[in-house]
């Protein structure tokens, strides 16, 4: 059973484990950077039956998981995922010491589904407003500092509202895999790094796997460059890019949606691929 | 009961357009059940797994024209698994198999696959119209497929939906033929068109009436398109980004002005709040605006420009128009009848956002309010009421409150009351979605007072069963029922289980219905379908009877199970 993995359809109690849940509560502890970063959770201790079993394997299969082609510079990221039980399954009682004990607006904003905007619509709203962002500047950079700062704001300020989180609550990109019609959703904004990213694709599409007639997808190291697939994203100016050349943030604020690519189909995807691909040949294992 | 020749009775049949008074007619007798059947051409199906294509075909031969909804409506927020069903390749399979010539198909909420188009394309020589809603599971390639055959194509209409891919090349591929053209709508997609075919196509279309655009169709591709067509009656602008002072400027302006036929108007996906001095002119003329994907819009430049409307009828807007916006509505539109307004920033402080004061001077400006969609921070009591009194026309009336169980700020009572008197007063209301601090006490009043209700959506609401109980036994029109995070649980699910035949669906969602509560239900009602959703991890259902359901859809059929669901459904 997978371990919590919180947005993606890991929970293995509870209600709000769809993978397009807006509930999010990673908390990440980066060994490189020591940083601490709090999701906005509502119960930080794991909601309900914290699975966290599952971090230990995490753990090792991350070391073996090899490096993203350019992805020197990346530190790698333990990410200890608690489950999300789901606080708010059930009773209206439930949701109301939710938002008693949150205070804020905030409280109310952690709840799957809610408020009721068709999903084409929620994500419009997050597309434009990174296009806006983008276009007041490539701050790919400096935008680095302001969502921590954002989020830092919203949890001291209880009942108070401050700075609206500037990544938006709601960083949930499409992300199609090649021979599978239909496409899952994944929520950037649950990730801090791509292998977590990684990690939670391998885990959407190896576990549907079963439900489906095709053969077993091989979908592991996606990042590296050594399985048949490999992962790709649209950024903001309709140019395919191969995942893990830029910097994170910069990557999460640009990245219109994903696609998991047949390595057979992606040569020429940009410039960028070529490059990475010889670098990768000289890489050490 | 037959005094007439079935010619003329199929004459007067044919005057009939309401599907609710065509089905009564086929009940009359069997002559009239045979007569209606063949000269039926248009049917709606709310739920496809209601019934098969097969029985749909041998029923009325005759069909033309087919509206079909797939997944139910939580669907559209997240709530149902991303493969639970709503796949339309069977009926086009089985429609194409049998001679049936189709020429219209309107999909709402269903996974449409590119082979599903190019099938549909190429089975119906005299199809005319294709409008997708909110559905997905299709690329640029099935357009393609649609525009290069689909010889005789009026209508292409895309509303939100979730495209896979989104090249543009599919536009190059209508033929030089093909100038029937009424409708085209591609709002949704994301990808370049070819700009050059584009204005060819639309200059070969004399007919056309509605013109949805991209963000990607620049502003002078859209000046040109205005000049070859100055006969639309809707026009949706992508991207409206021009400095007022420019060339480009001008000759937009002229070209806008041409188009005095214009009477919808939506779109600026990205736009320049200073240029909208080139739509005054067309203003005027208005009856439907829809800005609500127009972010960039607010404060001096939206209010100037809808104090250009006086005739609308219909706005879509965002919360960012705040309540003094809202006021600026109510004193310019006076035929206003439907109303909704988005949030902006669903998550966040809200401080453009609206309340219950821009409800009430809408409610005040505009007596001919029937339809509400108002999403805003906090509601009082006081205003609903208010609301009720103004406006008694109301037939959908949907409020939602950002923080789901939010009292009356002012009294810090719930908000039943305030409720109570819309469904008092609206004794049309036909759809009622609720949010805020509710008990029990407003479905009493839900029970007792909305008699033509069909449609009810109720979110962290109630205190106890008797609040399902009274709404089941008091809307006897009640056709959908959806509920999500009640105290709802089997005495109120079990009362009376023949009331479900007589709707369309129920949906319940984190209640406290059991597993035990379901499988009693489908035991007694072999005509219903009661799916569990699994949302978790498991592949295999826990069993126990006492264990709380995450989400159940129950609805009636007359054709058993479904085939396709995916394993995390499991139909009791």
């Amino acid at each position: 059973m997978e371990g919590g993995l919180v947005l993606l359809g890991g929970g293995s109690s509870g209600v709000s484990t769809n993978e397009s849940a807006v509930l999010s509560k990673v908390e990440v502890v980066s060994e490189a950077e020591s940083e601490l970063e709090l999701g906005l959770g509502l119960s930080l201790g794991g909601g309900g039956g914290g699975a966290t079993g599952k971090t230990k394997a995490a753990n090792s299969s991350w070391g073996e998981c090899g490096r993203i082609l350019t992805a020197k510079d990346f530190p790698s990221v333990v990410s200890q995922r608690s489950n999300n039980g789901g606080p708010f399954s059930g009773t209206k009682r439930a949701a109301e010491s939710v938002s008693h004990e949150s205070g804020s607006p905030s409280g109310a904003s952690q709840v799957v589904g809610w408020p009721p905007i068709r999903s084409y619509r929620m994500n419009s709203l997050v597309n434009q407003a990174k296009a806006q962002r983008g276009d007041e500047g490539d701050s790919g950079v400096v935008e680095k500092d302001k969502p921590k700062d954002a989020l830092k704001k919203k949890l001291n300020s209880n009942g108070k509202q401050t700075t609206v989180n500037e990544k938006g609550h709601l960083g949930f990109v499409k992300v199609n895999i090649d021979g599978i019609p239909i496409g899952r959703k994944v929520d950037l904004n649950a990730h801090s790094s791509y292998e977590s990213l990684a990690q939670a694709l391998e885990d959407m599409f190896l576990r549907s796997a079963n439900s489906l007639e095709k053969e077993p997808l091989a979908l592991s190291k996606l990042l590296d460059g050594s399985s048949e697939f490999v992962l790709t994203y649209e950024d903001k100016e309709g140019d395919w890019m191969l995942v893990g050349d830029v910097p994170w943030r910069m990557f999460v604020s640009s990245v219109r949606r994903l696609r998991i690519m047949r390595t057979s189909e992606a040569n020429g995807l940009a410039p960028r691929f070529n490059e990475s691909n010889e670098r990768q040949k000289s890489k050490p294992i | 009961m037959n005094y007439f020749p079935d010619e003329v009775l199929e004459h007067v049949f044919d005057s009939i357009a309401s599907h609710k008074d065509r089905n009564s007619v086929s009940l009359v007798c069997k002559s009239w059940y045979r007569i209606e059947r063949y000269s039926r051409r248009r049917v709606f199906i709310g739920n496809c797994y209601s019934i098969s294509p097969e029985r749909l075909i041998a029923r009325f031969p005759g069909l033309k024209s087919l509206t079909l909804k797939g997944k139910p409506h939580f669907a559209d927020f997240n709530l149902v698994p991303y493969d639970w069903g709503g796949f339309v390749y069977p009926w086009i399979k089985a429609l194409a198999e049998s001679g049936i010539g189709l020429e219209e198909l309107r999909l709402k909420r269903m996974v449409v696959s590119d082979e599903s188009l190019e099938l549909l394309s190429k089975s119906f020589a005299n199809f005319k119209s294709l409008v997708l809603v909110s559905c997905e599971g299709f690329s640029a390639d099935g357009l393609a497929a649609v525009a290069a055959n689909c010889r005789f194509l009026r209508e292409l209409d895309l509303q939100e939906n979730e495209v896979d891919d989104h090249r543009g090349h599919w536009l190059s591929c209508f033929p030089e033929s093909c100038t029937s053209l009424v409708s085209l709508n591609f709002a949704c997609l994301k990808g370049e068109v070819n700009l050059g075919a584009l204005e060819r196509l639309v200059s070969r279309s004399p007919n056309l009436k509605s013109l949805r655009l991209n963000r990607l169709v620049p502003l002078d591709t859209l000046q040109k398109l205005l000049m070859r067509a100055p006969q639309l009656v809707d026009l949706g602008i992508g991207s409206y980004v021009h400095d007022p002072s420019s060339e480009a400027s001008n000759k937009l302006k002229h070209a806008i002005q041409r188009c005095k036929s214009i009477v919808s108007l939506s779109g600026f996906l990205e736009v320049a709040p200073r240029c909208m001095s080139a739509i005054y002119p067309i203003c005027g003329n208005l009856t439907t605006l829809n800005l609500s994907y127009a972010p960039g819009l607010h404060g001096n430049k939206l209010t100037k420009l809808i104090q250009h409307c006086r005739k609308l009828q219909r706005l879509w807007i965002l919360d960012r128009i705040g309540d003094k916006g809202l006021g600026v509505v109510a004193s310019t539109c006076k035929e206003l009848q439907e109303l909704r307004v988005f949030p902006s920033d669903p998550f966040g402080a809200g401080n453009d956002a609206v309340t219950e004061e821009g409800l009430v001077l809408v409610s005040a400006g505009c007596p001919k309010l029937n339809s509400l969609l108002y999403f805003c921070q906090q509601m009082t009591n006081a205003a609903l009421i208010t609301v009720a009194r103004n406006c008694p026309n109301f037939i959908r009336f949907r409020l939602c409150i950002l923080d789901p169980v939010k009292p009356d700020p002012v009294t810090n009572q719930p908000l039943d009351e305030g409720f109570g008197a819309i469904v008092q007063s609206c004794k049309r209301l036909k759809r009622l979605s609720l949010s805020g601090l509710l008990t029990d006490q407003v479905f009493l009043y839900i029970g007792m007072y909305a008699e033509q209700l069909e449609m009810l959506s109720i979110a962290f609401a109630a205190d106890s069963d008797k609040g399902m109980l009274y709404v089941l036994n008091g809307c006897k029109k009640l056709r959908k029922l959806e509920i999500r995070d009640c105290p709802f649980g089997n005495s109120a699910l079990l009362e009376d289980v023949g009331k479900y035949e007589t709707m369309r669906s129920l949906w319940m969602s984190s209640c406290e219905v059991t597993l035990g509560g379901c499988k009693t239900v489908a035991e007694k009602m072999p005509s219903l379908n009661v799916e569990i959703i699994n949302e978790s991890d498991q592949t295999e259902f826990n069993l126990d009877e006492g264990q709380k359901v995450d989400k159940m859809y129950l609805y009636r059929t007359l054709v058993g199970h479904r085939k396709d669901a995916p394993e995390s459904v499991w139909i009791l």
